[in-house]
């Protein structure tokens, strides 16, 4: 949750150096998320480095949306799903309204209070999302483009989303009780 | 559900306008519903507009490229110092294999001398046209422009480049694709085993035309081949200057059947490691993409 200060008493207004402090451990998962995008679009020279891209994006909104929906809200997800539009070429529209469900989902999760059950819990949910979340864009560039695609890519990028969770999560946790949480700050 | 955003805008002492907290839990409601119909027009925007979404990519790409630049020599340093590790550990028989290599590509040289050699004194006496000799620009690849469904390449080009659309790029072995978008410093490479990569080919042995079809496979697909004719397997594949959107005798790779009997062609450029490409103006304007005039294509003079 954001940063509401819920203890009762009266005291002097945060100083300018905490505010900002405040607002850098709120941006810090779209800027993370942004940010790790933007890496795998560099040279690394790997085998199949575009599909690094979509599984990296939807570990990151599905963590986020999960642990902090306060610090990733809607339009923050959006602006994500329209930068894996350009970086990844997809169709416009497509990461956009993928990344929304995946948010959507998750939301609905937290309301049913099912958060914070364990890791395997979230990581087997996850698998299920990034399944559903490759199917879905791979149907809609089909639709989009009038065309018949493989199902190769689809199958990978689903595999890789989910191999990749954890390499993402695990820091993603302790970044959630260290730098991105407002209340430390 | 309060909006982190407004937290931090809030302890910012933005000014803002003040609502009530059920109206403004009604608006935090209302959001995704509200941005998935945005994301829906976003496709009919997508859809309608081909050209808005092209200029937003290419515009993101140039303000991404000098970075990727700047990272591609630490990166590239790296990358070799691991092949060096790996290739140290097998030199001898790399050794070996070059010399046997270089031997038959002697002799492969002299053949070649001498044919060109005749074919000079067969055209001299024929008259020949000369076919027109492309100018070309050398580009560094810095990043891959595809993604799961397309297969292209960004080249970062210097600000006063003259690259136009439709120009060809190739490697040091072969045809790699074709310019489809050029910004202010970089230019987008369509690889031909694009989903969308058509290219007018001659099969060499039978002078036969076939036009090549990108999958988004490694190896793009023979379609429309004569009647009469078949490929052959390991016959070699070049550009047909049929349509003028090629020049005629671009080395494009060589035929391979599948295990189900569908011709496909291994390309002879590297395309999985490309580093550096030439991008030939040949003055052909065959098929040219549709292109508002009110906006020419930047770096063109």
């Amino acid at each position: 949750m954001a940063f509401i200060d819920r203890r009762p008493g009266i005291r002097p207004r945060p100083s300018l150096g905490r505010r900002l402090d405040i607002a850098a451990r709120a941006s810090f998962p779209a800027c993370i998320t942004i940010l790790l995008m933007l890496l795998t679009e560099a040279p690394l020279g790997l085998a199949d480095q575009p599909t690094l891209l979509p599984a990296v994006t939807l570990g990151a909104v599905w963590f986020w949306s999960l642990y902090r929906p306060a610090s990733f809200p809607p339009p923050v997800v959006f602006v994500v799903g329209l930068l894996l539009d350009l970086l990844g070429y997809l169709p416009l529209g497509v990461g956009v309204f993928t990344l929304l469900c995946v948010h959507g989902v998750a939301a609905s999760l937290r309301r049913w209070r099912l958060a914070p059950r364990g890791f395997a819990w979230i990581w087997s949910l996850f698998a299920l999302v990034a399944c559903a979340a490759s199917l879905l864009m791979w149907l809609l560039i089909m639709l989009l483009n009038f065309r018949l695609l493989s199902p190769d890519p689809m199958v990978f990028m689903a595999i890789l989303s989910v191999a990749i969770y954890p390499v993402l999560a695990v820091p993603f946790a302790a970044a959630l009780r260290s730098v991105a949480n407002p209340e430390r700050a | 559900m309060r909006n982190g955003a407004v937290e931090a805008l809030l302890w910012l002492k933005v000014p803002m306008i003040r609502l009530s907290i059920q109206a403004r839990q009604a608006l935090a409601r209302l959001t995704l519903p509200v941005l998935i119909i945005a994301s829906f027009g976003l496709m009919l925007l997508g859809k309608a507009d081909a050209v808005l979404a092209e200029r937003a990519r290419i515009a993101l790409a140039d303000s991404l490229a000098p970075i990727y630049a700047v990272l591609a020599g630490p990166l590239g340093r790296l990358h070799g110092a691991a092949t060096e590790a790996v290739n140290l550990w097998d030199m001898r028989e790399e050794n070996a294999r070059l010399r046997a290599e270089n031997e038959k590509l002697r002799r492969w040289q002299s053949v070649a001398l001498a044919l060109d050699a005749e074919n000079q004194r067969l055209k001299a006496s024929l008259r020949w046209i000369p076919d027109p000799q492309g100018s070309f620009v050398t580009a560094r690849v810095v990043a891959d422009a595809g993604g799961v469904y397309a297969k292209a390449v960004l080249l970062s080009v210097g600000p006063n480049h003259n690259i136009r659309k439709g120009e060809i790029a190739v490697d040091e072995r072969g045809l790699v694709g074709r310019v489809t978008e050029v910004g202010t410093r970089t230019a987008r490479v369509l690889l031909l085993t694009d989903l969308n990569s058509r290219i007018p080919v001659t099969l060499e042995t039978s002078r036969a035309h076939a036009i090549l079809i990108g999958t988004n496979n490694p190896r793009p697909r023979l379609v429309y081949w004569p009647e009469g004719v078949m490929p052959q397997e390991g016959e070699r594949v070049v550009t047909s200057a049929e349509a003028n959107a090629f020049p005629a005798n671009l080395p494009v790779g060589t035929v391979h059947y599948t295990s189900n009997g569908t011709p496909e062609v291994e390309p002879a450029a590297r395309l999985q490691k490309l580093e550096i490409v030439r991008i030939f103006d040949f003055g052909l304007n065959g098929v040219t993409p549709p292109e508002p005039a009110a906006n020419p294509t930047p770096g063109h003079r």
